[in-house]
């Protein structure tokens, strides 16, 4: 009889418990999600879920894991993949350990036609890395190729760390980058 | 304003609900709009735009899934535009779903292939590299190739909006956007198969069916599903004589389009290899397979020499209450025929002595959809998740639609949807809990004694109160009395108590029995108190479990594994052992078995049988043989009409299953009305040294052929932990989480590892029912010592 078969390849997975949670959310974030929460209607918690993965990327120097999304869905009793989805989704999210600045090159299409690709190779060359990658040294990522970033005037454009550069050159890409800490 | 409007689709002039979709309307007409994401049953996400048609004086084409009809609408579905917009979206589609119809399980049945056919053009433009998806371990059931989807997002509807809970979801974005759970785990509704049936591509196939036939191979029967009360019907694929697969056959009053895994997978427990496949009788201890007519002559003459040694005593019949109202009936008037009077089919059920007063048969005391019109609901003893999934179903659209389900349970079970009040009590409790409620209720119930007594003694709760209050505020409330109810020794009171509680309440009452017919056995006469149709007897048998403790020289057993389907296993085994002759008929031959029976007579399950099952809201459906049994096996009815004759009895000459039927209907037509009226029953003395052991039933543990089913007993669900308390519990017996135990009951003693589980309440142990592991064991509720081993 087929009783004693082992459990094949099935992980059972326990949804993560709310004392859990508060445990690995430090209480910065909590206050923080707790704070967006109560924007929206009880029976639409889901709605905080970007600005709580802003919060537990934040207490985690810049990225998420798989813990700290759980923790998220927790602590706002949502299904889990809710939260993957949202923290997949969306490019602000990093799911592994990345530099400290990020940097993105708009390459969609008004910059690309003033020669975007060009500067991404510049920039690959010059760090030593692909897209994708951080710098050795921790200092740089370059974050996977970004959308119109709505900036087509000043095209070819790259944003590092939330804010704008218009009009690249390889020698302004130097000046920008270089100053980074 | 009226509430249709009217609408011309490719010229026919039609009627439609005003806030009907163009697709729903065209469906309803049979004109064929190609679709992918829009499903019937599913909400609307109109993400594939393979529906786009054109509307007069819309600009653009408009999705048919998602474009509400307005009066004067004029849709054209295959005009220039739209027939343009249909084949660049399918272009689109194609363009990164892989050419490999020769090897994917959907080809044949698959809708992209169908669709592809009518829209798609011969040759593909896309010379670029096509995306590859990694596939998903989804657990035992189902199979994945993520490179086939499409991302209609139809399973992840389904999780959401049908199994809720949603474990498939889209992550990333873009090009990069799979569906998935993201992280590695097995999705784990009792429903999850529907999502093999919603996706119109192969990226969700089943897992035991992969490889196994293509669709245009199989012949499709219908039947109708042995493992529950409901009866779902379903279409049985078949190829060669054997069951290939299972899939839903759509009957909006009993199941809609869904069923359960359990009546999805559960054929493959048909090819176990313990399959009886001939005759078998026992002589001077030796098994040898024999004729079925040299079988039948054994078998008589054991029952024969049984009866003229002990007259009406001789033998206690047990019949399984999956057997069908034809084998119930025929088997019934076999023993009957014999002068014979001990046969039953309440194999778990521990308390009887209410029976003279219940109705014709048990009932849900509404029908199945009626259900989801209930705005308040008090489960008793009741988990229907995992007892009776597709009612379940039923009540959870009620719960979403805003109905108050409540529950008093002797754990604290998990449900996909709201639960508005809950009492969670050991089972010694629940007379207590379920007192309280009723003494909480404003209008004064009419009491017979001994419920009285127990409802003056009840404490007051403000839980119990406001169910009480909530079911008598409530215009169509029910009150569903469990598995757990028909297994508790105090179960006459529990029933007196309920019905008590719906009559102050005005609520309806049902009950939720075990096996696929429990009704059809009842109304057959399967029982030892009254005759087919709920004729009286003159000479009353003995129940289910009296044939056992005062143990009977022979035993007569259908379809049945007493050590597992029986509420008091150990009982059981040393009844059957100690018996002089046990005739069975069975579709599986097991080592316990070999040991106490002394003639098998190989009958054919579900599936290879014709017959009738009456499900839970009283209907009677019934099903032709899928296929031919297997070597000898041979449908139980025919067996018994034969055995009959074999004995000498009078009116065994039915020509057709439907004959027998027919005999039964009429005697049900002519049934004298049966006064129901549910009198009180004995308390029972717990002792307070001992916890209270609930021996719970799980899921894919049911019944012989599930047991057997080798995918569904790799799901969580039938993944047997050991004897599980909570921890306050744990703490005063000294027991640690993992540690093992000795678990006695009466002289049964085992060694079990213990698992923490603080759904339980205080002074109950949980050790599931049904499992080998506890087929040397006492009853499922009873007292139960547990100590560190
Ligand atoms: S797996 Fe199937 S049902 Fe789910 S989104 Fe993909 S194609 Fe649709
Ligand atoms: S295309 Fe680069 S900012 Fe718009
Ligand atoms: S069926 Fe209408 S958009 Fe998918």
């Amino acid at each position: 009889m087929p009783y004693d078969a082992p459990i094949a390849s099935l992980d059972i997975r326990m949804p993560m418990s709310r004392v859990e949670a508060e445990g690995l959310l430090t209480p910065h974030t909590r206050e923080e999600i707790d704070h967006w929460a109560a924007k929206y209607p009880a029976a639409r918690r889901r709605s905080a879920v970007v600005a709580a993965l802003r919060a537990a990327q934040h207490q985690n120097g810049g990225h998420l894991n798989e813990a700290l999304m759980d923790a998220v869905a927790a602590y706002l009793n949502l299904p889990p993949i809710y939260v993957y989805e949202a923290a997949s989704f969306y490019s602000m999210f990093e799911l592994r350990p990345v530099g400290r600045h990020s940097v993105s090159v708009c390459t969609n299409i008004s910059c690309m036609l003033c020669g975007a690709e060009s500067i991404v190779e510049y920039i690959e060359k010059k760090l030593g890395i692909v897209t994708g990658e951080s710098t050795a040294d921790g200092r740089i990522y370059l974050k996977q190729e970004e959308e119109c970033l709505a900036a087509c005037c000043g095209a070819p454009m790259m944003m590092v760390d939330h804010v704008y550069h218009e009009h690249l050159t390889p020698e302004r890409v130097d000046e920008i980058l270089d100053a980074l800490e | 304003m009226s509430d249709t409007a009217s609408i011309e689709i490719d010229g026919r002039t039609l009627e439609a609900p005003r806030g009907a979709m163009i697709i729903e309307v065209a469906d309803r007409h049979g004109i064929h709009i190609p679709r992918f994401c829009y499903h019937r049953k599913l909400s609307i996400a109109a993400n594939c735009r393979m529906c786009l048609v054109e509307v007069e004086k819309a600009p653009k084409p408009l999705p048919a899934c998602a474009t509400p009809v307005m009066d004067g609408m004029k849709v054209r579905t295959a005009s220039a535009l739209a027939a343009g917009a249909q084949k660049a979206v399918m272009e689109f589609l194609l363009i990164n779903h892989p050419l490999d119809c020769p090897i994917c399980d959907q080809g044949g049945e698959c809708e992209l292939q169908d669709v592809a056919m009518g829209y798609g053009r011969g040759v593909s433009r896309f010379s670029e590299r096509k995306r590859v998806v990694a596939d998903k371990n989804l657990g035992p059931l189902i199979a994945t190739d993520m490179t086939r989807c499409i991302h209609c997002t139809r399973c992840v509807r389904f999780g959401e909006e049908i199994a809720g809970m949603p474990e498939l979801g889209a992550t990333g974005r873009g090009e990069h956007m799979e569906i998935g759970t993201f992280v590695e785990q097995a999705v784990d509704s009792e429903m999850s198969g529907n999502v093999i049936d919603v996706c119109p591509v192969g990226a969700l196939t089943s897992k035991p069916f992969r490889f196994q036939a293509r669709a245009w191979e199989m012949g499709s029967r219908d039947t109708v599903a042995p493992h529950d009360a409901v009866g779902s019907n379903v279409h049985v694929h078949v190829m060669g004589g054997r069951v290939k697969r299972v899939v839903p056959r759509e009957n909006e009053a009993v199941n809609e389009v869904w069923i359960s895994d359990r009546d999805r997978f559960s054929y493959e427990g048909l090819y176990d290899e313990e399959r009886l496949l001939e005759p078998m009788i026992r002589r001077n201890g030796e098994w040898s397979a024999c004729g079925w007519e040299e079988a039948l002559a054994f078998a008589s003459r054991g029952l024969r020499s049984l009866v003229s040694r002990h007259g009406a005593d001789a033998f206690g019949t047990l019949v399984s209450p999956n057997a069908s109202v034809e084998e119930a009936y025929l088997l019934q008037k076999m023993v009957r025929g014999l002068g014979v009077s001990d046969i039953d089919h309440r194999l778990r059920d521990a308390d009887f002595s209410d029976q003279e007063q219940a109705p014709l048969c048990p009932s849900l005391g509404c029908s199945l959809a009626e259900v989801e019109t209930r705005d308040a609901v008090l489960l008793v003893g009741a988990w229907p998740r995992k007892e009776v999934p597709i009612l379940n179903h039923r009540l959870r659209k009620a719960s979403l639609a805003g109905a108050r389900v409540m529950v008093l349970n002797p754990a604290d079970y998990e449900f996909n949807f709201r639960v508005d009040g809950r009492i969670v009590v050991s089972p010694d409790a629940m007379v207590d809990a379920l007192a309280s409620v009723l003494s909480g209720s404003a209008a004064p119930a009419e009491l017979c004694p001994g419920v009285r007594e127990v409802v003056d003694g009840a404490s007051h709760s403000e839980d119990a109160a406001a169910i009480a209050s909530t079911l008598a505020d409530a215009d169509h409330a029910s009150l569903l009395l469990g598995p757990m109810v028909a297994r508790h020794p105090e179960g006459a009171l529990l029933r007196a108590l309920a019905r008590a509680l719906a009559s102050a309440t005005g609520a309806s009452l049902g009950q939720l029995t075990e096996g696929a017919n429990a009704a059809g056995a009842w109304l057959a006469g399967a029982l030892p108190h009254r005759g087919p149709g709920g004729r009286s007897l003159e000479r009353p048998g003995r129940d289910a479990r009296s044939m056992l403790r005062d143990a009977r020289p022979g035993y007569l057993l259908f379809g049945i594994e007493p050590e597992l389907d029986c509420g008091d296993p150990a009982l059981a085994l040393s009844a059957m052992r100690g018996a002089d002759f046990v005739a069975v008929f069975t579709a599986y031959r097991s080592e316990a078995m070999s040991r106490y029976a002394d003639v098998m007579l190989p009958i054919a399950p579900y599936a290879e049988n014709s017959g009738t099952f009456v499900n839970l809201e009283g209907r009677w459906q019934s099903f032709e043989a899928a296929v031919r049994p297997p070597g000898e096996a041979r449908p139980g009815w025919k067996v018994l009409r034969v055995m009959g004759n074999v004995l000498d009895l009078e009116g065994f000459d039915y020509l057709s299953a439907e004959e027998v039927r027919g005999e039964v209907e009429s005697l049900v037509e002519q049934a004298a009305p049966i006064r129901a009226a549910w009198r009180s029953g004995e308390r029972t003395p717990w002792p307070r040294e001992a916890l209270c052991r609930l021996g719970s039933v799980p899921l894919y543990a049911a019944d012989a052929i599930v047991r057997r089913a080798p995918a569904l007993q790799q799901t969580r669900d039938a993944a047997f932990a050991g004897v599980s308390l909570n921890s306050a519990a744990a703490a005063r017996l000294g027991l640690e989480d993992g540690a093992r135990a000795t678990v006695r009951q009466g002289d049964a003693c085992i060694r079990l590892p213990v698992f923490i589980d603080d759904r339980l309440p205080d002074g109950c142990a949980c050790l599931p029912a049904g499992v080998p592991q506890a087929a040397a064991l006492g009853p499922d509720i009873g007292p139960m010592h547990v100590t560190p081993a």
